[in-house]
């Protein structure tokens, strides 16, 4: 038995503990947003925050984030940086598909956590593993610009 | 106008179809709620297959066309509210059921969602759906009070009369508008009065796509479901010939292991312990007839049928004489790669089989084929196959295959209670339906001033159409492998297209993005950029003076040209290229690119300015979004994209070598459009389609080499 601190909720899971968060999250927990996309950290889609920093789930056991704050996309929205970038992605129309845009979120929201005011540079160091095949990335950009625009005082 | 009453029965199925959170729009949120609800809400009014309206005036639109992106999801119901008269803001979406009767799209009489056809060719029937509602809501207005219906209209979900200013909404009309004749002619709006057609209108699948409520079937959970992982021979036509499963069946959460003639599944209680139990198996293949075969042998082969003439697709002139008589030739080979669509929803199905019933949950661009395949597979009458489909995570011509469903129900069949199959990224790249590889050869004629006098143009490849429509297959021609190469606009007094249908048995080769399109535009555009350099012309002159008969397209290039500052000088290592899109998409495109190319042959992509003349537009905002995806995602398989063969097997497997384009890579867009009232063209693919011919001709002018095999990078390094 493993207890995961997941948006804020303690859950115990009885999983083999090598098993990829990812899994536990989908399969076990029931999370569906979090989605998987290549299985070894090349694509981003599974990228959650563990104790705030992004994470690719699908390649990070669950002994591992034991103990640590989970934050999925559910919850994303319920963090400042989460909640502007969310406001962004609409007001931008950056979604086509949808399927990697949990991971995209995740990724943009840790980056703006941390960096209120990203360069072009700082925006691929932090996005450039995150794929997306409908090619939204102009408007992820834009998007990202627009959210830590509203993040000025 | 075709119009359909739907039943209280198929009600029944539709609003069974929706629980499990397939709610779309407003109603988001509280999905379980919002399918309690609608499973209890009286059926109301139903004119046709299109539209629900409820007693409570709730306003439900039924979408036939898949959504994979592309919009139609938000496009459909702008084209139904425009006549109906509701607000997108009081609207909610659902998926249709497999229906080739009520869903059919024209362009091949099934249930299609491809070919960049939806709007194209549902435009009318969709705006004249809605106005045969709104008429029959008006004229039960009308009969209420006893009025004309002319003296009656009707804004935002409600009619009022106006001499009076009485006012009835649609739920309390839907009873007896439902009593109603449907009407067998509609008068549509004049484009002065459109409201929603033509705005930047909100996408309604966007907010449950940035919280992660929205539901791709990878998501499906049922009570009691099991999840597997497949590994199909590797070798196409390669069967299962000994399976040791021992190690397997001993890890933990795997169930059991269901062997098929030609793959084998792990069945467990997670992902993890299937990829594992997979990962745990000894498999011994009997690699079959394919075994050997390399990429090469392929590209052979298609050499060899080129040196045969083909069936001529266009004739115009005498080609061969005016060739033979022209002052100089130009001769070229272009060839393109086996492609790989790697959506990033991996391939997916969940199956319950039951004794008297299949129940299938999956995403499709052919829902009516899932259905289909699931009722062949099972032995079981249509009518006990009940499809469900989903957002779907990407499409690109991938999701017109049914493989992965057929597959999922013969799984299945072996498993107690419902079973999610879900491929591996490796699986899908390596049992992908792929682009074709195409081998085409070109000739011009030019005269003493360097203007084209001849053109030939024979390509060759598979016939998609000839497996997957065949009745589209006629006179040994694909209209879709010559989709582009037949609609060449240039002015050119002798013109001959020929197709030489030469089939690649070793993979299994089908839709990608565009697919006769996207390689011949490649190959038009690039061929014609050569004439150019032969005549020693610009070639942006050097098209706009052929297209004296194609003002429309003589319109986009000089946008595109404008927007992008055509001749103004770059730095050094930089090139700028032009390429011209049309085909029977009914669309005009130009993308000029702007790129640099480095020494060691690596390629940037810093600028790419598009004109689109689409005719009418529904969503502009929808368009652009198209526009600039379907650049890069051309951008990734123009200089990266290609699936190659040895000894039978895809040689590819994961993002490490299958490379696609990331944000860092990825150029600024600007797309500029043109408006105008003409019909409305396709957009989902005509982006990806300019691309490749725009690089390689942007790689031209920066470097003077002349790249007629894709991908580019691949050919510049070893040119």
């Amino acid at each position: 038995m493993t207890t995961l601190n997941i948006n804020g909720r303690d859950v115990t899971v009885d999983v083999p503990t090598d098993m990829p968060l990812l899994w536990a999250l989908r399969d076990v927990v029931g999370l569906t947003g979090t989605k998987f996309g290549c299985g070894m950290a090349l694509c981003g889609a599974c990228t959650v925050h563990l104790d705030g920093q992004p994470i690719r789930s699908c390649v990070t056991p669950v002994a591992a984030v034991a103990g640590k704050k989970i934050i999925t996309i559910e919850a994303i929205g319920q963090t400042p940086a989460g909640k502007k970038v969310q406001r962004a992605w609409l007001d931008l129309e950056v979604v086509q598909c949808g399927y990697c845009q949990s991971g995209q979120i995740m990724s943009a929201s840790a980056l703006l956590a941390k960096n209120a005011h990203p360069s072009d540079a700082d925006i691929d160091g932090a996005m450039s593993g995150n794929i997306c095949r409908c090619g939204t990335y102009p408007r992820i950009r834009a998007a990202i610009k627009q959210a830590a625009k509203g993040a000025r005082p | 106008m075709t119009t359909h009453t739907v039943s209280r029965r198929d009600f029944v199925v539709v609003l069974t179809a929706t629980g499990g959170g397939l709610m779309l729009g407003w109603r988001v949120g509280d999905r379980a709620g919002a399918a309690t609800a609608a499973a209890t809400a009286p059926p109301g009014f139903a004119p046709n297959a299109f539209i629900r309206i409820g007693r409570d005036g709730r306003v439900t639109m039924i979408v036939g066309q898949a959504e994979m992106g592309q919009g139609t999801y938000t496009a459909f119901p702008m084209l139904l509210a425009e006549e109906l008269e509701v607000g997108l803001d009081q609207v909610q979406i659902e998926h249709a059921p497999p229906d080739d009767k009520l869903y059919a799209n024209p362009l091949v009489g099934f249930q299609m969602t491809g070919a960049s056809s939806s709007v194209k060719f549902l435009y009318e029937p969709m705006r004249r759906a809605g106005a045969a509602a709104r008429s029959m809501l008006v004229g039960a207005a009308a009969q209420t009070w006893n009025v004309d219906a002319a003296s009656c209209r009707a804004h935002r979900g409600v009619v009022t009369h106006t001499p009076t200013g009485r006012r009835l909404g649609y739920g309390a009309l839907a009873d007896r508008a439902a009593t109603l004749p449907v009407p067998t002619q509609v008068t549509l709006k004049d484009r002065k009065d459109f409201r929603l057609i033509g705005t930047p209108a909100k996408r309604l699948d966007t907010p449950a796509k940035v919280n992660g409520t929205a539901q791709f079937s990878i998501d499906v959970r049922l009570p009691g479901m099991k999840i597997a992982t497949v590994a199909a021979s590797p070798v196409l036509g390669g069967k299962l010939a000994e399976l040791d499963d021992s190690k397997a069946k001993a890890i933990a959460g795997v169930r059991q292991i269901v062997r098929l003639d030609d793959a084998v599944a792990v069945v467990a209680d997670h992902m993890w312990a299937a990829k594992q139990g997979l990962a745990a198996l000894v498999v011994r293949w009997d690699d079959g007839p394919n075994a050997t075969v390399s990429t090469a042998d392929v590209v052979q082969e298609l050499e060899v049928a080129s040196q045969q003439p083909g069936v001529v697709a266009r004739k115009q002139g005498d080609a061969a004489a005016a060739l033979a008589g022209a002052a100089s030739r130009i001769e070229a080979v272009y060839q393109v790669p086996f492609l790989a669509h790697t959506t990033l929803e991996p391939p997916n199905c969940t199956v319950h089989v039951r004794p008297d019933g299949c129940e299938v949950w999956t995403g499709s661009q052919v829902l009516s084929r899932a259905q289909a395949t699931a009722a062949k597979v099972t032995g079981l009458p249509l009518e006990k196959v009940v499809v469900h489909n989903h957002l779907l995570g990407g499409g690109f011509g991938r999701r017109l295959e049914h493989d992965y469903v057929t597959q999922a129900v013969r799984i299945a069949k072996q498993v107690e209670g419902p079973v999610k199959v879900v491929w591996t990224r490796e699986e899908d790249v390596q049992h992908d339906v792929y682009r074709p590889y195409y081998y085409d050869r070109l000739a011009a004629g030019l005269d003493a001033r360097g203007q084209p006098i001849a053109w030939t143009h024979r390509l060759v490849g598979p016939s998609i159409f000839a497996r997957w429509a065949p009745p589209a297959f006629q006179n040994g021609l694909d209209g879709d492998a010559l989709d582009g190469a037949v609609h060449l606009v240039y002015d050119i007094p002798a013109i001959q297209v020929e197709y030489v249908r030469h089939e690649e048995p070793v993979v299994n080769t089908g839709f990608w993005r565009g697919v006769g399109v996207t390689h011949n535009t490649f190959v038009i555009e690039s061929f014609i950029d050569e004439l150019a350099a032969a005549a020693q012309q610009d070639p942006l002159e050097y098209r706009l003076a052929l297209l004296g008969k194609s003002p429309r397209a003589r319109a986009v290039l000089e946008l595109a040209a404008k927007q992008a500052g055509w001749g103004a000088k770059l730095p050094a290592g930089r090139g700028r290229g032009i390429a011209l899109m049309y085909s029977g998409w009914d669309t005009y495109l130009v993308a000029v690119a702007e790129v640099a190319v480095s020494p060691s042959g690596e390629v940037r992509v810093h600028r790419v300015v598009c004109a689109v003349d689409c005719g009418s537009i529904v969503n502009p905002d929808t368009v652009k979004a198209q526009i600039e995806g379907g650049v890069n995602f051309g951008i990734g398989g123009a200089l990266w994209g290609e699936i190659t063969l040895k000894n039978g097997r895809v040689e590819q497997s994961n993002f490490h070598n299958v490379r696609v384009l990331r944000i860092n890579e990825a150029p600024a867009i600007d797309v500029h459009l043109v408006r105008n009232g003409e019909a409305p063209g396709g957009i989902g693919e005509p982006g990806t389609a300019v691309t490749a011919p725009a690089l390689a001709n942007a790689v031209f002018a920066a470097t003077g080499k002349r790249i007629r095999t894709l991908p580019l990078e691949r050919q510049l390094r070893s040119a």
